[in-house]
């Protein structure tokens, strides 16, 4: 036991203050927020069908909301979640089924998702402001 | 040494006595509804997308949840994104709420609310189709 006495003040891992997040890592922690947030959008969807189930007043109502600047914008970012969830879920369906573990090949896949997300978002929103 | 219980598997043994004790029914259980809402949310933004060009809102809204199809495949989606997500906020739960109390009762919470709530989609997808 050398320097038994003496105390340690080594970095705890991970020591996120000073670790560059790998990209794999970013896109790791995004599925979770994602995951939150399109729980709370589950919530928006019920008020929704709710509003519908009450009658054309508050399904009204309820559009006036959802197509103000401030709800297309919240609509935005749950069509940016939903999409980044869809696409990095498949990419974790296919881990699951102990496929593309290669550095390579999460490298690669870190680019499909976020060009997946970005080509279906453009997608839908030019699809359905046409 | 050879007792009448050592008559079990080797695998029957082991279960269960991992660090985690349980836990493949849930993993199992979100892997498959992440796999079914593949689908069901492509078709979900399918649907939205054709209600923001189409007519009326409300009359718009109200043929589209009409068709058979569609109803149905709402009252799939609700059920399997809320059970998916209520299993996906437990997992988050467990690795950042470190007291067990307040992480118990945010997971009981959670899925109350979630079931709650797809019950009351469902419902309402319900009386939207056969008039309320």
């Amino acid at each position: 036991m050398v320097n038994a006495a003496k105390p340690t003040s080594r970095p705890l891992s991970p020591h996120l203050q000073v670790y560059r997040l790998p990209l794999a890592a970013v896109l790791s922690i995004t599925h979770r927020i994602t995951g939150m947030g399109l729980s709370l959008g589950l919530l928006l969807l019920t008020w929704w069908l709710t509003s519908a189930a009450y009658g054309p007043d508050t399904y009204d109502m309820a559009l006036g909301y959802i197509a103000s600047p401030l709800g297309m914008l919240v609509l935005l970012g749950f069509s940016v979640a939903l999409f980044f969830h869809l696409c990095n879920g498949i990419r974790h369906l296919f881990w699951d089924a102990g496929r593309n573990f290669e550095i390579s090949q999460t490298k690669r896949g870190n680019i499909y998702v976020i060009i997946g997300t970005i080509v279906l978002t453009a997608a839908a929103w030019l699809l359905a402001l046409a | 040494m050879l007792a009448a219980n050592n008559l079990r598997s080797p695998l029957g043994r082991a279960r269960g006595l991992g660090s985690a004790k349980e836990g493949l029914h849930h993993w199992w259980a979100q892997r498959l509804t992440a796999l079914a809402l593949v689908p069901l949310a492509v078709w979900f933004v399918a649907g939205i997308v054709h209600l923001a060009t189409g007519g009326e809102p409300y009359e718009a809204f109200m043929a589209w949840i009409a068709n058979p199809c569609n109803a149905t495949l709402m009252i799939l989606f609700l059920g399997v994104a809320f059970h998916h997500a209520q299993l996906g906020m437990q997992v988050v739960y467990e690795d950042y709420i470190s007291c067990q109390s307040w992480r118990t009762a945010a997971i009981v919470l959670t899925k109350f609310a979630a079931y709650g709530f797809a019950a009351l989609g469902i419902v309402s997808t319900l009386i939207c189709c056969f008039g309320g």
